[in-house]
């Protein structure tokens, strides 16, 4: 019973950080219709922030959250900036190969700059286990479910209340009519990529704080995956990328619980192809056809 | 249906208008064409084997060759059916396997060793032959198992979906063995034991042969429903052409000239692994596509044949050669979305059609002017 | 070709006034549409559809923006699936078929925003069209048999020969998406036409031309249905091409035929004026 729970739990937190990516990428999608390929990497910036402050500076875990958030924040809004606004109206097949060129450069400047090995984040806290009726519960993974469920909260919030929220959905509905409302499309836009980036960031210390590692190439995987979470889910729907994570990372965990993990991998991407077959929108999409 | 049409132009293409061009008649082309592959290859040949080319020398060129099929087919599935798979090197991994179990397979079961592969004998011809069709017919069949469903899909959804098959082939190929029990991949140690029949002759004979495949299929009614798709996908449908199709046939084809150079090039380092057919080996090739121009099939051969060799030449620089590939392909999509070469090809006939007919860039402009005097006078 | 044979023709008795014996071939409208009908989630966006064309008749579809007009086109090609409804073109059901089967069944269209293949040559777009009627194997073309070029030959002398109608030969090596306006839109009509038609559904036609030039459409729309023996249904705003050459029009507003007859009938219709003229009171 209690492996049972605690591979649950497994299975929470990570899908819980896939959703917390995922999120990002529903954001953006669902804006400029851009498959961030970058998105994963701002992950791995973020992670190696945190490892550059604790282990290399000796600061505190609390500047290590903050740097790191405010890291991805402006490494997305920068990418958008230098990047994807000059192909604002390219052809989407310009757009998606930018999207992988910056994944690329990412991946390779980190490699540049840190070298090809994995570094150790050092462990956030020292409370890593919480009792709760008796209960053992390990705290990294409470935590990111907490999180994971107040940043959702507060994004829906911000996305259906607020007036930046209503400018980034009018912009996704129709760019050239947002623009004649008097919308600035192009600050939406920066903004969008910037709360897609800070949800990022949050996702790396969480993953740093669960696997205690930063990799130039861990973000590939992980941002690949999350992605897989937000098309499952439907892309442009924020339940629908937090539905999707939760999917994949259940999913993980079953395959690994199996002793199959070498498949996991295929497993996931598996799923991805048969919901794309069955439901090419996935399950809260949006059918979207092109107008005759 | 043409005996009662009243209005029919005066003047007008090859009828009699002054501007009767002399132009090559099409066997006449083709033989050019075909002289001057065979050149180059008994050129390259014979410098082999004079010593003016090393060993070493010969290998790289075998992977030039090798890439230059990779990227003249990812460029039927990018640049004339306008889509973005991101599994290239999927395929491509799928023929290599194919190829280098079936020749080692075969040759244990005929009791050909690894030597008679590098003197060549008409069994070895045979196998390396028979070994490249099927690995471009595993890949052609991976091609279609992954187009019927991802050609449903548009754009990203493809992207993504190609992306996901490839990561399956990848970890099918890493532990098909634990399955099946067998030794068949070899796993994450590799597939050892390929002999190693890749020459500079076959390499290039490939890749003149896929190169002239890919022209004939393009300029034939397949190729423009291709192109057509790309172009306008619902006018192509309501022109009647079937799209589902045509798309699944160049992806087939695509992803068949991806087996055979996979096939090439077991036979050419001798040892696969499953890593070395990622994700990075698909970009690679896209890479070579969209700078080259996508929908540029000298363009694709060129981009392949820089972009092989340069690394090489400096490999002093090899930590650096990532992130210049990553700042080439940001720059060229945001100040030149079509590529270097956009979809120009080079034609040796067009070029030596020009020098019949003198009809030189010096001497274009006045051509230019008296042609705008004749759309001046009907243009509408 | 072979889904041709499939289907069983069907008969259906309908009421076509404006089928002429002696100029017509056949006794099954060449194009038929019962009850069509498609909801847009609750909106009902064209409902109770119906037309029956003779083998060369000319009909004309107008109404205000808005109407419901492209959308017929889009149910009688299967671009949009229709809710309701039948759609046979020379008795054959163009039911679950795709847009492709249903240009080889018969029905070929143009566009309201022009929709070329931009980067091929005029000539090009045309053998696009020729595609369905030629013949050679992939192999064959791929290795360059003697059937490969023969066909070339002879598709590319028809091509040239179908541009003659509208006087584009000379254009036959530009890239379609260089022509000038007037010539994008004839060359969609002659694309059309490659594929063989026996129905040519022309969408705002004459959208962006003046008056000389939609007087020259209009006698090159007469010329192809002469020529061709096909019959041609069109979507126009501009009354006189609508007037000039239609035998008969229908107008529809808010998805349904409010009146069809003759144009001179139409014209003094007083729902159709009210449907013009109500709807300027809205704006």
């Amino acid at each position: 019973m209690d492996m049972f729970l605690s591979q649950m739990l497994n299975g929470l937190q990570l899908g819980s950080i896939y959703a917390l990516v995922a999120l990002g990428y529903t954001m953006v999608y669902g804006i400029i219709l851009l498959l961030n390929f970058a998105h994963g990497d701002i992950i791995m910036v973020g992670a190696y922030v945190s490892w550059l402050v604790m282990a290399q500076l000796g600061l505190s875990p609390v500047v290590a959250v903050l740097l790191s958030v405010a890291a991805c924040t402006l490494v997305g809004v920068l990418i958008d900036k230098v990047a994807y606004a000059p192909l604002r109206n390219a052809p989407r097949l310009s757009i998606l190969i930018t999207a992988i060129g910056v994944s690329y450069f990412l991946e390779n400047g980190a490699q540049l700059v840190f070298g090809a090995d994995a570094k150790r984040v050092p462990a956030f806290t020292d409370l890593q286990t919480i009792q709760l009726g008796g209960l053992s519960l390990s705290f990294p993974a409470v935590a990111t479910v907490l999180v994971t469920i107040v940043a959702t909260v507060a994004l829906t919030l911000l996305v259906q209340k607020s007036k930046l929220g209503k400018a980034m959905r009018a912009v996704s509905e129709d760019m050239g009519a947002a623009r004649l409302m008097g919308i600035n499309v192009n600050s939406t836009i920066s903004f969008t990529f910037a709360v897609g980036s800070a949800l990022a960031g949050i996702g790396a210390v969480l993953y740093a704080m669960a696997y205690t590692q930063a990799s130039p190439t861990m973000g590939m995987m992980l941002g690949t995956k999350a992605f897989v979470a937000a098309v499952l889910g439907g892309i442009g729907s924020i339940p629908g990328a937090v539905v999707g994570g939760l999917i994949v990372g259940f999913a993980e965990m079953v395959v690994t619980a199996l002793g199959l993990s070498v498949w996991k991998d295929a497993v996931v991407f598996l799923l991805l192809i048969i919901v794309l077959v069955v439901r090419p929108t996935g399950i809260f999409g949006r059918t979207m056809s092109e107008k005759v | 249906m043409t005996e009662k049409r009243p209005i029919i132009s005066a003047g007008g293409r090859g009828q009699g208008a002054p501007d009767a061009r002399r132009t090559l008649p099409m066997p006449v082309r083709y033989a050019i064409n075909a002289v001057l592959v065979l050149v180059i290859l008994v050129v390259g040949e014979l410098m082999i084997d004079g010593g003016a080319i090393t060993r070493y020398q010969s290998t790289v060129l075998e992977q030039v060759g090798i890439y230059i099929i990779l990227a003249v087919s990812l460029n039927i599935a990018t640049g004339y059916l306008g889509q973005l798979p991101l599994g290239h090197a999927g395929f491509m991994s799928v023929g290599a396997y194919g190829c280098s179990i079936f020749v080692i397979h075969m040759s244990e079961a005929l009791g050909v060793g690894a030597r008679d592969f590098v003197t060549g004998t008409p069994v070895t011809a045979a196998l390396v032959l028979g070994g490249l069709i099927v690995g471009g017919i595993c890949a052609a069949v991976a091609g279609l198992i992954i187009g019927i469903p991802a050609l449903r899909l548009k754009g990203d959804y493809l992207a993504i979906i190609t992306l996901a098959f490839a990561e399956i082939i990848r970890v099918v190929m890493l532990n098909i063995d634990g399955v099946l029990g067998i030794e068949l991949t070899g796993g994450a140690a590799g597939l050892t034991g390929i002999p190693s029949y890749s020459s500079f002759l076959l390499v290039f004979g490939c890749v003149a042969l896929v190169c002239f495949l890919t022209h004939t299929m393009m300029k034939s009614r397949h190729g423009r429903a291709i192109l057509a798709i790309r172009d306008n996908e619902i006018a192509a449908e309501a022109t009647g052409v079937n799209t589902t199709y045509y798309k699944t046939l160049a992806f087939v084809v695509s992803a068949f000239f991806a087996g055979v150079a996979g096939g090439l090039y077991a036979g050419c380092i001798g040892v696969l692994q499953p890593a070395y057919f990622g994700f990075m080996k698909s970009i690679e090739i896209l890479v070579m596509v969209v700078l080259g121009g996508m929908g540029s099939m000298l363009g694709s051969a060129l981009s392949a044949t820089v972009l092989t060799i340069l690394p090489e030449a400096l490999r002093a620089f090899s930590e650096y050669r990532m992130i210049a590939y990553a700042v080439v392909l940001i720059l060229v999509m945001i100040f030149r979305p079509q590529g270097l070469l956009g979809s120009y090809d080079f034609s040796l006939s067009r070029v030596i059609e020009r020098v019949m007919n003198r009809d030189f860039p010096w001497t274009r402009r006045a051509a230019r002017a008296d042609a705008g005097k004749e759309v001046g006078d009907d243009g509408r | 070709m072979a889904d041709r044979k499939r289907h069983r023709p069907v008969l259906v008795q309908v009421e076509t006034p404006n089928l002429i014996p002696e100029r017509d071939l056949g006794t099954i409208p060449v194009l038929q549409a019962e009850h069509l009908g498609i909801d847009f989630g609750g909106l009902t966006a064209v409902d109770d559809f119906n037309i029956a064309m003779g083998r060369t008749e000319i009909s004309g579809l107008i109404g205000p923006n808005g109407a419901g007009k492209t959308t017929i086109f889009n149910l009688l090609t299967n671009v949009y699936q229709p809710t309701r409804g039948t759609v046979l073109v020379d008795g054959y059901d163009t039911a679950g078929k795709s847009v492709a089967e249903v240009n080889r069944m018969g029905i070929a269209r143009t566009f309201q925003n022009i929709r070329l293949f931009s980067k091929m040559t005029v000539e090009e777009n045309v053998l696009v069209g020729f595609g369905n009627t030629m013949r050679t194997h992939l192999i064959a073309d791929m290795l360059r048999l003697p059937s490969h070029w023969r066909q070339e030959a002879e598709y590319r002398e028809r091509a040239l020969e179908l541009l003659d109608i509208f006087d584009m030969r000379r254009y036959a090596d530009t890239l379609a998406g260089n022509l000038p306006y007037g010539a994008q839109r004839r060359l969609e009509i002659l694309r059309a036409l490659a594929t063989g038609p026996k129905v040519l559904l022309l969408d705002e036609p004459a959208a962006g031309m003046n008056p000389a030039e939609t007087e020259e459409l209009m006698e090159n729309i007469l010329k192809i249905r002469d020529e061709l023996q096909i019959a041609i249904l069109l979507i126009e705003h501009d009354m006189s091409l609508v007037m000039g050459v239609c035998e008969v029009v229908g107008v529809l507003d808010y998805g349904k035929i409010i009146a069809k007859g003759t144009p001179e009938q139409i014209q003094n219709d007083p729902r159709v004026i009210e449907a013009y003229l109500g709807k300027q009171e809205v704006r």
